[in-house]
């Protein structure tokens, strides 16, 4: 077989000679009387980067390294072009082939940079998305306390419900960007591969914390839920650093209003093991870090580096954190049982239905 | 248990290897992919555009016993990969080897004999617009790959005329470049003036069969923009055969800057039909255009469809006194 692959016997099998040709915009800048474009060639043969539209009109460009892109090779394009904040463009590259790749830009925006003025405006976004809701949250805690013990149990459940719409809405988003990226299957085998890590990850976290004496409970479960949760905040900043970046900025202030919303609720998430038992304001608060906190660092990695496979594996890293939360909380509440076992009566189920509901209405301001 | 370790290691490495065969191996080897063979496709466009501007083929020139001119041409059909633009490359049909195909030119009443070879993979044909007999309008007579045919009719009317393929598909055998001008001048021959010919077309790269890339005159996209701004004299009369191929597109046009040209509808009459600057003409539809530069310096010329301006049909005058 080696020496039939040598001898070029693979040709035999290249039964259509139409090419084969995948180029992924990674990033579109918007520079002062400038549009920089960095490609990258995600198919099995060398691209040549023939000529670039902009609208339809053939446009000068000078590129670097390369005309040529290897496989997997990259390149950054710049176009000379005086662009209008606000509009739409369509950038088209036209390869030696003669096949078109086009993308879109729906709102062009000035490609930020980092400043200190706008890291900090980035941090305040990430502490009002991410920090103050989960502290918000945290208040609940003397209610739940008061509440009867009962209703642990109901709070529990409403945690998992939470936590499962929160994962599946995730994987959603995640989906969405792979079927918009070149490489679909590639795309959302990078979510699933994130997914995985994180699941594993948190379970030997898990494992650590509660040092081999069966599943965790009370506060290093929080800590667990709070690690999961900071994880699927660290893609929620992405998620919004990147919006602006590409110039989707018409959610703007409603998916922050959204957002907070949404993310108070995660706060709850975070308490439910520790309304029986202690905790400090000091391990509270430091809880509420870690589970806000990482908003800050994914709107910073959202803005300025933005790139669809990282988006992605952190979307699917998120994802995974989550899951995983979901049964150690599950096995908990059923004691060692499966978590099937722990939903299936009456208080419990209707917590976790409760919960998902929560998560459905408050995303509903989160549109889009 | 150390044999079983040995075969494992064995298989493994075996596996590694075919990996690495593969992956190097693999890459699909398309001819001519490389940059330097697409410098040299470029060249040969450019040439060919260039030369295409004022080479007439007047074919092979007897006297028949009747006093007529006898004219021969040598056409053939043959695939060929072709530049149509800087960088890219576009899997032609042509008429003997480029786009446009060869301007067959000739005199009214002459005798016109075509020997056309199809040395393509395909039926392909030789329709002419002019007057002639049903079993020479390349239709219901089609030439198989290897074939040939000879087309002879007497040449008429005087205009500026084309030829194209008229295969099923047509729309495709256009598109993909089978098509070429075809001059008969009247017998009184028309006002010395410096003679171009200048086809519009497009070329659907992606071979989508819905639109056009690109889109050129003489087949080389902004060639008498970049690479060669044609060369005018001031206050000589020029002569532009305009010839309208482009498929998938309604309507094409011309503009000249800064100067007014007379229009002869396909060339039929020696008085102009107006005296304007922008002609729009429908595909297969042609013009002749006369006009002078009275002042020098460089001058554009263009589609007046804007977008097709900027997809290629794009070129300048240089005039000079």
């Amino acid at each position: 077989m080696v020496v039939w692959f040598a001898n070029g016997g693979s040709r035999l099998l290249a039964l259509t000679p139409a090419p084969i040709e995948k180029l992924a915009f990674e990033r579109i800048e918007f520079r002062p009387q400038e549009i920089v474009l960095h490609v990258r060639n995600e198919g099995p043969e060398t691209f040549h980067v023939a000529q670039i539209l902009i609208n339809d009109a053939i446009w000068d460009f000078s590129i670097a390294p390369d005309r040529s892109l290897g496989r997997f090779g990259a390149a950054t394009i710049s176009l000379p072009y005086d662009w209008i904040e606000g509009e739409p463009y369509a950038v088209t590259v036209l390869s030696g082939n003669g096949l078109r790749h086009e993308t879109t830009v729906d709102i062009a925006m000035p490609a930020p940079s980092p400043s200190g003025r706008l890291l900090t405006a980035f941090a305040l976004l990430g502490v009002y998305v991410g920090v103050v809701p989960v502290f918000l949250g945290l208040l609940w805690l003397p209610a739940l306390r008061a509440a009867p013990r009962a209703w642990v149990e109901f709070w529990l459940a409403l945690t998992m419900g939470l936590l499962v719409f929160l994962g599946i809405d995730t994987l959603k988003e995640a989906l969405e960007i792979a079927g918009r990226a070149p490489s679909f299957v590639n795309g959302v085998l990078l979510t699933a591969l994130g997914a995985a890590a994180a699941f594993l990850g948190i379970t030997a976290a898990g494992r650590a914390l509660s040092r081999g004496e069966g599943s965790a409970t009370g506060m290093s479960l929080a800590l667990l839920i709070a690690i999961g949760i900071g994880l699927h905040n660290l893609g929620e900043g992405l998620a919004i650093g990147a919006a602006y970046t590409l110039g989707e900025v018409a959610l703007g202030s409603f998916l922050i209003i959204g957002f907070t919303v949404h993310n108070t609720t995660e706060g709850l998430a975070i308490l439910s093991p520790l309304v029986e038992g202690r905790a400090s304001l000091r391990q509270l608060a430091l809880l509420g870090l870690i589970g806000g906190g990482p908003t800050i660092l994914g709107t910073w990695a959202g803005a300025f580096t933005y790139s669809t496979p990282l988006s992605l594996l952190f979307l699917g890293i998120g994802a995974g954190a989550i899951f995983q939360v979901v049964r150690i909380l599950a096995r908990a509440q059923a004691k060692g049982g499966s978590a099937l076992d722990a939903l299936g009566h009456g208080r419990a189920a209707a917590g976790f239905i409760a919960g998902f509901l929560l998560m459905y209405a408050t995303s509903l301001l989160v549109a889009g | 248990m150390r044999r079983a370790r040995g075969g494992a290691r064995l298989g493994v490495a075996l596996f590694a290897l075919l990996l690495a065969a593969a992956c190097g191996c693999g890459r699909g080897e398309r001819a001519g992919a490389g940059s330097a063979d697409m410098d040299s496709l470029a060249a040969a466009a450019r040439a060919h555009a260039i030369r295409a501007l004022t080479d007439f083929d007047t074919g092979k020139v007897t006297r028949l016993p009747d006093g007529r001119t006898l004219r021969e041409y040598e056409v053939w059909a043959e695939e060929r990969m072709v530049a149509v633009a800087p960088g890219i490359r576009f899997p032609a049909w042509t008429y003997n080897g480029a786009i446009p195909g060869p301007t067959l030119r000739c005199t009214e009443s002459d005798s016109i004999r075509i020997h056309f070879r199809n040395r393509g993979t395909m039926a392909h044909s030789m329709h002419f617009h002019g007057v002639h007999p049903a079993g020479m309008d390349g239709v219901f007579e089609q030439v198989p790959p290897g074939g040939e045919f000879l087309y002879a009719f007497t040449a008429e009317p005087f205009g500026v005329h084309l030829y194209h393929c008229h295969t099923m598909p047509v729309k495709m055998h256009i598109a993909r470049g089978l098509y070429g001008v075809f001059i008969v001048d009247p017998k009184t021959p028309r006002p010395p003036a410096r003679e171009m010919v200048m086809m519009m077309n497009g070329f659907d790269t992606d071979l989508d069969g819905s639109k056009n890339e690109i889109y050129t005159v003489n087949g080389f996209a902004n060639v008498y923009f970049r690479d060669y701004p044609i060369p005018v004299k001031m206050n000589q009369l020029q002569r532009v055969y305009l010839v309208n191929i482009t498929e998938f597109d309604l309507v094409n046009s011309m503009h000249t800057h800064a100067t007014f040209f007379h229009v002869y509808p396909t060339g039929t009459s020696t008085t102009p039909s107006a005296y304007t600057d922008v002609v729009t003409l429908g595909q297969a539809e042609r013009a002749i255009l006369e006009f002078k530069y009275s002042f020098p310096g460089r001058y554009l010329f263009h589609a007046h469809q804007s977008e097709f301006a900027e997809l290629g049909w794009l070129g300048q005058f240089e005039v000079k006194p």
